[in-house]
């Protein structure tokens, strides 16, 4: 007690070395952050340079991947990886918006919504590899009946079981970003919405999510991040077929999974900056959609203040 | 406003070289184990087939003779890299090392088989009937022109069998892998289709089928898909009590996977002598066909890079170990016993393994 005193009484006098030189630690890691990120990509256009010269762009169109013909192309891994992780938040996006409207509006606190949000944050934590043998020992054969009953080839695994299994997985991102939103909506706008007779519904459709739009996108936007870089749970079920997927049920395979899969037994130059210069790849399409989703956020955001002004 | 966009501007720039002084860093420096060496401790890498004999091997052999054997499994590919890299004393590869990758080895390297592996086919059918295949059959299958288990192709093989009209799934592995290496290096020897489309490698083009990664994905996934083939390691179908086709060999002969089928494929009369050979489709009459040696891979001069001559030794007495009093661990732990013809060959090629040009066995 006595000694934390002492430290506080000393800190404030002395107003410039400390301050100045914690300030300077903050950015210094801050910018290894940085650093560090472009030292990846560096790495990665480096380790690629020689599948760079010999396919050049045709890479990221070509179809065939044989790595003992020493062809690679890129195509059905880049399709399969945009498919999985479009679906899944096709499919995820309903349910983590109303599980986060759930939590943060109509039950803010008490034993239900503890529990609730304790179990959401849980499945962030499950390793991915268990949501893969999950997948394949209990929904797949779910799968393979649905299949069988709609008169397609029953594989089980492929395009659709990937992509529910990815968005279980993708959902707690999506919703503790949206939750945190909605529950930042100012009370005073909801009370006056009310006090002109508004329903609970036509509060959350009126003010409550055109006020959170902005940040509703951003939590969908970090939970596609994690859906295109997903590997372990998506290549056990996804069927690793190098093939642009011809349908839903269809399998196909993904630019992480190609990666984890074949890194380790790859011989020879070209094959290994090809898988270098797939992870490179997905970094550039990570980062374009990135980009866009900054740009609509900020869209978003601003039709918000024109609102306001209005 | 105009300083400040300089300092931005400079601060980016040099974040970027500073970056690319990172890349540049990381790319050269291949860290280096072995110096010296006291001969009490050696370090191994690769194949993960063979990793479940050589824990057990190399725990007897710690307690026998004092001397540690750190073993990672990493992979038959990775542990060529580790060797060529000079990292670890041995490497072990279940495929023998292909000319490009002897070329570019900075020594040369001796193969040593240390036991025999076959791969299975295993299916799921019902009523789990015992089948059998010929190679052009299989083959057939694998490059997806057979598609129905009712092709009169198997039907013809197999009259005891009640063959169901299913679509054939085939299975095969996704990660690289020396199952693969194997199976199609047989079906490369069989079929002329197969060398044309697919061929040889450890991750292949395939023409139909799905992937699944590990010998417990194939197998979890054909347990689970009726109609469905693939193939595994041995050991993991016998564990798993999985049905395994038999399949005609170049003698004639129908020939179901067993230990001592695939030992007897090795048993041949005009094998190399580096040993450095594929020995599928085998031209023993009861030979399983699709059957391989594993390999230790070592160094042919040890003095290099300030190699202590115990280190060297202790390499040497290792393996020959492995090959004589080791091997009665193999077909406790389903693996394939060396023939006393390989072992005699294999001891000639480790006694021309040198240290300063004196040999060590």
């Amino acid at each position: 007690m006595q000694s934390n005193h002492h430290i506080s009484l000393t800190h404030v006098r002395p107003f410039g070395f400390k301050e100045r030189g914690f300030k300077r630690s903050l950015l210094l890691i801050a910018l290894l952050v940085i650093v560090l990120l472009i030292a990846i990509f560096f790495t990665l256009v480096v380790g690629s340079l020689p599948t760079i010269k010999a396919f050049g762009f045709s890479f990221a169109y070509n179809r065939t991947w044989d790595p003992v013909a020493g062809q690679f192309g890129a195509l059905p891994f880049l399709a399969g990886t945009l498919l999985i992780s479009f679906l899944a938040l096709v499919i995820s996006t309903p349910f983590s918006l109303a599980v986060a409207l759930f939590l943060g509006e109509y039950y803010k606190r008490g034993v239900i919504s503890g529990i609730f949000k304790n179990i959401i944050d849980l499945l962030a934590a499950i390793p991915s590899v268990i949501y893969g043998f999950w997948g394949l020992f209990v929904m797949v054969p779910v799968v393979r009946v649905l299949e069988m009953k709609m008169g397609i080839l029953p594989y089980g695994v492929g395009i659709f079981s990937a992509s529910v299994i990815l968005a279980v997985m993708i959902m707690p991102y999506a919703i503790s970003l949206s939750r945190q939103v909605i529950q930042l909506v100012p009370e005073e706008l909801k009370e006056a919405a009310y006090s002109l007779g508004a329903t609970r519904y036509e509060v959350i459709t009126k003010i409550i999510i055109p006020h959170t739009m902005s940040g509703l996108f951003a939590g969908i936007l970090l939970s596609l991040g994690r859906a295109l870089g997903e590997t372990m749970a998506v290549t056990m079920l996804i069927g690793n077929t190098v093939a642009i997927p011809t349908g839903i049920f269809a399998p196909g395979n993904t630019m992480a999974s190609v990666i984890a899969n074949e890194f380790t037994e790859a011989t020879g130059k070209l094959y290994t900056s090809a898988l270098i210069e797939m992870g490179l790849l997905l970094f550039i399409v990570v980062t374009i959609i990135n980009m866009i989703g900054r740009k609509v956020i900020r869209h978003l955001s601003f039709d918000e203040y024109k609102d306001v002004k209005k | 406003m105009k300083i400040k966009q300089l300092k931005t501007k400079f601060l980016f720039i040099s974040l970027v070289s500073l970056a690319v002084l990172l890349t540049s860093c990381g790319g050269g420096s291949a860290d280096k184990q072995a110096q010296g060496g006291s001969g009490k401790s050696l370090i191994g890498a690769g194949s993960t087939f063979t990793y479940p004999l050589y824990s057990k091997m190399f725990h007897v052999y710690h307690q026998a003779n004092a001397v540690k054997v750190n073993y990672q499994s990493i992979g038959s590919g990775a542990g060529i890299k580790q060797l060529q890299n000079k990292t670890i004393d041995f490497g072990a590869s279940d495929a023998p090392m292909s000319d490009e990758e002897m070329k570019k080895s900075p020594g040369a390297i001796v193969h040593i088989p240390t036991c025999l592996g076959a791969v299975v086919v295993t299916y799921h059918l019902p009523g789990n009937p015992v089948l059998k295949f010929t190679p052009e059959v299989l083959a057939g299958i694998f490059l997806g022109e057979i598609t129905h288990w009712n092709d009169p192709k198997i039907t013809a093989l197999n009259p005891d069998a009640k063959l169901p009209s299913l679509p054939i799934s085939v299975v095969h592995r996704s990660d690289g892998s020396g199952t693969t290496y194997i199976f199609a290096d047989y079906l490369s020897k069989v079929s002329p289709q197969w060398t044309k489309g697919p061929g040889r490698g450890k991750s292949l083009n395939w023409p139909v089928g799905l992937g699944s990664k590990g010998n417990e994905g194939v197998s979890g996934l054909i347990k689970q898909t009726p109609g469905s083939i693939g193939y595994v390691e041995f050991a993991y179908a016998f564990q798993n009590k999985m049905p395994v086709a038999s399949i005609k060999n170049k003698a004639g002969n129908f020939i179901a996977p067993s230990l001592t089928s695939t030992s007897a494929a090795a048993n041949v009369d005009h094998m190399p002598a580096d040993l450095r050979v594929s020995i599928t489709n085998t031209d023993a009459p009861d030979g399983y066909p699709i059957s391989s040696f594993s390999y230790v891979l070592l160094y042919k001069n040890q003095s290099y890079d300030n190699r202590s001559e115990a280190q060297a030794k202790a390499t040497v007495d290792l393996i020959a170990w492995m090959i004589q009093a080791g091997q009665q661990y193999s077909e406790p732990l389903q693996y394939g016993k060396l023939p006393e013809s390989v072992v005699k060959s294999a001891l000639t090629i480790l006694k021309t393994v040198v240290y300063n040009n004196k040999p060590l066995l």
